[in-house]
């Protein structure tokens, strides 16, 4: 079956910079319509907003804080308003507050916890309600590895990034019946600004333990992404992108 | 479900609901009109799973302008106690 993806209509939340622009660009190729999310950064969402319009389609900026439930529900209904329908979420914004475990205060677990696995969480929920009554709908994760293997200084970040997976498991078996999908992007190390604020001793430490001997391209996690949205039989999956890192 | 007409209030009868709860449900678990009573169950009579019945719910909450929570919603397992519900709370 050939989708018509320029009838569809992707969401992308935190998508004005690094992997979340790049995933709005791969969805713009595709000829579907592109509303890109983001929290506070004006002007890296214009570019984005111009680098979609340049591939030829319609993009809907929108401005809010998905950590906040209600403002994750107006999020979708305001790309319904829009366009009218929602077929593809991406959710893909997410915070670090790094710390070892005995020195994470309370408010370092509630801001990661709040936006990387209650965001999802609430951004879905809307979602599924238009995508169930098209008989269609792409929901793509994107986690981390640290939510597959843990990470010394990311208690919060793991187990958010963990809870999405089995988040996305239970969205899959629920939703499989009215052809949604739900699945995993998990990213190994990433060249973006978050990372870029990193130590680079210490990611030039971990980038030697990578197979590949490389950080991924933001681009090579959207391919991974573009794979879930446009495939059919896949569902409840983990796509690892981490040039060999975890292997297991 | 009230409407006004001329300043008369009319309540819908209890055929007329059934009648439009009737064509959300034919539509949504895809049976046949005829297959439709009010003594059909929703999941033993018309094979409607969990998913469907909440499916069916904010279906008939849109239809009827209501909002049916969901300690009400579990305890709707026939066509009829649908329709009834209706009756009562519109």
């Amino acid at each position: 079956m050939t989708i018509a993806w320029r009838e569809k209509v992707g969401l992308v939340t935190g998508g004005s910079r690094g992997i979340g622009r790049q995933i709005a660009l791969k969805l713009a190729e595709s000829g579907m319509k592109v509303a890109v999310n983001y929290r506070g950064n004006d002007e890296a969402a214009k570019t984005t907003e111009e680098l979609v319009r340049h591939l030829g389609v319609d993009c809907l900026l929108v401005r809010s804080d998905v950590s906040d439930i209600s403002q994750a529900q107006s999020l979708v209904n305001t790309v319904l308003e829009h366009w009218g329908r929602l077929d593809v979420l991406v959710n893909n914004a997410g915070i670090v507050r790094d710390t070892l475990l005995l020195r994470m205060r309370d408010e370092d677990w509630y801001d990661v916890v709040q936006t990387d696995l209650t965001g999802v969480f609430a951004c879905t929920r809307a979602a599924i309600k238009p995508m169930m009554k098209q008989r269609f709908g792409r929901i793509v994760n994107i986690a981390s590895i640290a939510g597959l293997m843990g990470n010394a200084g990311q208690a919060n970040y793991a187990a958010a990034k963990a809870g999405v997976v089995g988040f996305t498991r239970a969205v899959a078996r629920e939703m499989a019946s009215r052809n949604i999908t739900a699945n995993v992007v998990a990213p190994g190390l990433v060249e973006t600004e978050l990372t870029g604020q990193m130590a680079q001793e210490a990611f030039q430490t971990l980038i030697k333990k990578v197979p590949l001997g490389r950080a991924a391209r933001p681009e090579e996690v959207a391919d991974a992404v573009w794979y879930l949205v446009q495939a059919e039989y896949v569902t409840g999956h983990t796509l690892v992108v981490d040039g060999g890192f975890v292997m297991n | 479900m009230k409407n006004y007409h001329k300043g008369v209030e009319v309540v819908a009868s209890k055929e007329q609901i059934f009648d439009k709860v009737k064509e959300i449900i034919v539509d949504q678990l895809g049976v046949e009109e005829d297959e439709v009573t009010l003594e059909s169950s929703f999941i033993e009579d018309l094979g409607a799973d969990s998913l469907d019945i909440v499916e069916l719910i904010m279906a008939l909450e849109e239809e009827f302008g209501m909002e049916i929570p969901d300690d009400e919603a579990e305890k709707i397992s026939t066509v009829n106690d649908a329709v009834e519900y209706i009756r009562e709370n519109s």
